[in-house]
């Protein structure tokens, strides 16, 4: 409780801003109206994070928090902060809203203020996720960024959407229970505090109580399964991915990039902040085994993304492929595997919503996205083939693209934990190259066919959108620094943990 | 004490004046005044500690703020009952004014049941409830179903209010200070003398019945199903939210100091209610029978609450009948106004009726526990109890699965309002006005901030005067 006179913090405002703005979209009549105001609430939220940024405070892990009583009588307080790890999934969060709503804003949609006030709260409830210091605080925001995306989906999705979204929500709203059973009882094990007003309660919700809530080591074992299959789930590892493809496939594009961009990493981030302080103990024990689960995972999901002839199945496959790779990464449990991950959640966000905007992109003007009717666009449409060319590599990690850095740290973490893991992993990139220049050899080369010989260059907002990726992609592949300096703090005090 | 002899003195009022007042619509007045009156009798009794009628009645009826608490939800649940479903009790027969009469004495029944201290006053709160809903669940007289009905509950209900009985002559008998006070009971730490046991098992079994727990569930789907749908709305909700405060009361202060000795049973019972109450409601094509079931699995819930028997069980069954009652009620008042009771009858409700499938939805997402509603909070809390309580941890595991199951049923009804196109161009038959709809949004925003500031409500319990 640093900033007691302070009224207004910086996540209070990423919070309560788009779910404000998110409830005034519902009100308005007007499409356009609603349109232009979700991207000015988006906007608005990209400059409170950027400006964020400047008021770092690394020293405490709890930097720039802000916490007032709220269920008094179990000791759970509202306490939101931002640290480096949640400042940087904050700014991906903040940056990927108003690059979708740019990306697919031709799109026309049923009902568009609802539509984009969902969307809104969904963003709402992502940062609520990653600020949250307070573990019932956290499950709240971690249930409430799903339900605006069960909507979205089920509402506006493709043919098959019911089913499809129905299968998402049981399956993460089922593990996210078991987490709260686990939060429960990671709950009875803390030890209490005395709120302003006098009332001694004797148990808390705190992060900083949680992470010091003395378990035995067979407590962790158990415990650390409830956590980690919520988790793995929203990430989704294998064996947990099933739901996975037929969501992505089945949802609306500007809801598959939140889905695949940040609400994935809310998995990623929860092992980092809740999970590994939590159970030091079942970590050690258990990495082995999910190391293991993660680099199955990778090669299968990479291999099924070879063979696939749907765009968008195979983004989603190549999406499960990288998750594994963080997820391994994390659980190496080393300095370098840490750093990779926390600033490989950012990069993968930026490149995966890119190529989410080119595969939008290309479905929106020929109506179709199998690989097996496509071909020959770089003829017709040269500017999006670059882009897509850049952020492909990206995905790839080719050095001088942002996934590099991540992905060379992540591998030498998984190098310095073991040696077989880390060439699984890194059969994976070779893989990774396979069906990704595959793809853009057999969508963007080759003979033009009837269908694609009527695509048309994009328009100057896709253009601005896609460069603005670009350049991301080229700026922190080229220099870094900026961003692990602004996890390097939150990597220390895991490590010293 | 205000609420127990308010309610007695408005039931007679009700009743005479269907004699003298022929006009249908005014009798839903006079009864929402009268809830008024004693709502407002009962907070300031919360307040102040001090009734307004003094009357010695030997510490058989105590009153503290817990249960007075209690009577505050019961009797604000039931306002919003008759707000929102008060036209439609008008359209249920002609004896208007007898149906209210009825009502207010199961609330004057739900009172003692809430206040009890013996088990005598036990007996008459329960008997007061349930002789008033036999008639009411048969009050839709033409209707063979609604026959069936009061004539099933009639008798299961007579052949519990028998054990009933039966249990507590035993217990008379068993203790040795011959006393009917729940406090004196005084059966110590050690194994229980058999008289004792058996009436125990007996009354635990009769309060299942009143409460639809598993295995003394089967007369509640037919019931519920074959009375008309306001009066099942009043008694899956209050009725059996009166209930459980009974059951929980009954068994903290008469046999909390033997918990191990019956904690297994009642975790079996739960489990067992939890699961036949999901899976049932999973196969239910019909909203109201769906409910019925539904009312059942968060019976399972509710009993979380004698199975742990601590300060966190008291909180959660306070805000588990508040959050359940609300939302239910608000279902079945949406629920009266469909055309079509099956599931496929609320397709497309969300484009033709906007304000009653959002409200709809906010119930439903209630009931299955999601944040933001104070069906999350009031789970939790029961959750919560458990895990406190030690003992029997498979049972939480096995309720949280279970309440994943029940998001299968609840979403099935969110699917059809807003992703499913209608097949008949009507869908709703009672008449919606404005009146309605912004009742209805007053009551989900009712939910959502208890499901925020849950200490709200709970605040009123640490309440000492």
């Amino acid at each position: 409780m640093d900033a007691k006179n302070i009224w207004v913090t910086f996540p209070q405002l990423l919070i309560f801003l788009p779910l404000i703005a998110g409830v005034i979209t519902f009100f308005l009549r007007n499409e356009k109206i609603a349109k232009a105001w979700a991207l000015f609430a988006s906007v608005l939220t990209l400059c409170i994070s950027l400006t964020s940024l400047y008021y770092a405070d690394n020293k405490a892990l709890n930097g720039l928090t802000f916490g007032y009583e709220w269920l008094k009588y179990i000791g759970s307080s509202f306490t939101v902060g931002l640290n480096g790890l949640g400042r940087i999934l904050t700014l991906l969060t903040a940056i990927a809203f108003p690059v979708i709503f740019i990306a697919t804003s031709k799109t026309k949609y049923k009902n568009t203020s609802a539509f984009y006030g969902l969307m809104l709260l969904s963003q709402s409830g992502l940062m609520g996720v990653f600020c949250a210091m307070d573990a019932l605080l956290f499950y709240f925001f971690w249930e409430l960024a799903l339900v605006p995306v069960y909507f979205l989906c089920s509402r506006w999705g493709g043919e098959k959407r019911i089913q499809a979204t129905f299968k998402f929500f049981v399956y993460t709203f089922a593990g996210s229970l078991l987490m709260l059973i686990g939060i429960i009882y990671v709950y009875q094990h803390t030890t209490g505090i005395t709120f302003a007003d006098g009332t001694v309660v004797a148990h808390s919700f705190s992060l900083r109580a949680f992470h010091l809530a003395s378990l035995t080591a067979a407590q962790q074992g158990w415990m650390f399964w409830l956590f980690f299959i919520a988790f793995a789930i929203k990430m989704p590892i294998f064996p947990f991915h099933t739901w996975q493809p037929d969501a992505y496939e089945q949802s609306p594009t500007a809801t598959t990039m939140v889905l695949s961009g940040v609400m994935v990493k809310m998995g990623v981030f929860a092992l980092i902040r809740w999970l590994l302080p939590i159970f030091p103990e079942a970590v050690a024990k258990f990495d082995t085994l999910i190391i293991g689960f993660a680099v199955i995972g990778m090669i299968y999901a990479s291999c099924l993304a070879i063979v696939q002839d749907d765009l968008k199945r195979l983004v989603a496959y190549s999406s499960i492929a990288h998750i594994g790779l963080m997820c391994a990464a994390i659980f190496a449990n080393n300095d370098s595997g840490f750093q990779g991950v926390m600033i490989q959640m950012f990069n993968h966000g930026i490149n995966i919503i890119g190529l989410w905007i080119v595969v939008h992109l290309i479905e929106q003007q020929l109506g179709v996205r199998k690989l097996s009717q496509l071909g020959g666009v770089a003829h017709k449409a040269p500017v999006l083939t670059i882009m897509l060319v850049v952020i492909a590599v990206a995905n790839i990690a080719l050095p001088l693209t942002n996934a590099f850095v991540g992905e060379f740290l992540m591998l030498s973490g998984l190098y310095q934990f073991n040696m077989w893991y880390a060439v699984a992993a890194g059969v994976c990139i070779i893989l990774a190259a396979v069906y990704t220049l595959n793809m853009i050899q057999k969508v963007f080369y080759g003979e033009t066919n009837a269908l694609t010989a009527t695509i048309k260059e994009i328009k100057w907002n896709e253009k601005i959108i896609l460069a603005v990726i670009v350049i991301i992609i080229f700026a922190v592949g080229i220099y870094p620094q900026p961003l692990l300096n602004l996890t390097k703090e939150t990597v220390t005090a895991i490590s010293n943990k | 004490m205000n609420a127990i002899i308010l309610t007695a003195i408005w039931g007679v009022i009700m009743m005479f004046g269907g004699v003298f007042i022929k006009n249908k619509s005014v009798p839903k007045y006079i009864a929402i005044i009268g809830l008024v009156v004693i709502f407002i009798a009962n907070g300031f009794e919360l307040k102040t500690g001090a009734p307004f009628f003094m009357i010695d009645v030997k510490d058989m009826v105590v009153t503290n703020s817990f249960n007075l608490t209690f009577i505050a939800i019961a009797t604000g649940c039931s306002l919003l009952f008759f707000l929102l479903s008060g036209r439609d009790i008008e359209k249920v027969g002609a004896h208007v004014s007898e149906y209210f009469a009825l009502i207010f004495f199961v609330l004057c029944g739900v009172c003692l049941a809430a206040t009890f201290n013996t088990l005598l006053i036990l007996f008459i709160g329960i008997e007061i409830i349930s002789i008033p809903l036999y008639i009411l669940t048969g009050s839709d007289k033409r209707n063979l179903k609604s026959n069936e009905a009061a004539l099933k509950y009639f008798l299961m209900g007579a052949f519990s209010t028998g054990l009933m009985l039966m249990g507590i002559a035993f217990i008379f008998g068993g203790n040795a200070n011959g006393s009917f006070f729940i406090n004196n009971i005084h059966i110590g730490l050690g194994k229980m003398p058999v008289l004792i046991a058996a009436g125990m098992i007996l009354l635990l079994i009769s309060m299942s019945f009143k409460v639809s727990a598993v295995p003394f569930h089967f007369w509640a789907p037919d019931v519920y199903d074959g009375s008309p749908t306001v009066f099942t709305s009043f008694m899956a909700t209050i009725v059996k939210a009166a209930g459980f405060f009974a059951f929980l009361r009954l068994f903290e202060n008469a046999f909390g100091s033997v918990q191990p000795q019956w904690q297994t049973l009642v975790a079996v019972i739960t489990a067992a209610t939890l699961f036949i109450g999901n899976i049932t409601a999973v196969f239910q094509q019909s909203v109201k029978r769906m409910l019925a079931y539904s009312s059942i699995a968060q019976a399972g819930f509710m009993l979380f609450a004698v199975f742990a028997l601590n300060d966190k069980a008291s909180e959660g069954v306070i805000l588990y009948t508040a959050g359940y009652s609300i939302a239910t009620i608000g279902l079945f008042a949406v629920l009266i106004k469909m055309k079509d009771y099956t599931i496929d009858g609320f397709n497309g409700l969300g484009k033709s009726q906007p304000v009653l499938a959002l409200s709809a939805t906010i119930f439903l997402l209630s009931l299955t526990g999601i944040p933001l509603t104070v069906g999350f909070q009031s789970k939790f809390y029961m959750l919560l109890a458990a895990a406190q309580n030690g003992h029997h941890t498979w049972l939480i595991i096995f309720a949280v699965l279970c309440a994943a199951i029940s998001a299968y049923y609840y979403f099935k009804i969110i699917q059809a309002m807003y992703f499913k196109e209608p097949e008949a161009e009507v869908i709703i038959d009672g008449e919606v006005n404005n009146t309605f709809k912004f009742l209805l949004i007053i009551t989900a925003l009712l939910i959502m901030v208890l499901g925020i500031f849950p200490d709200v409500l709970l605040n009123w319990i640490h309440f000492i005067a």
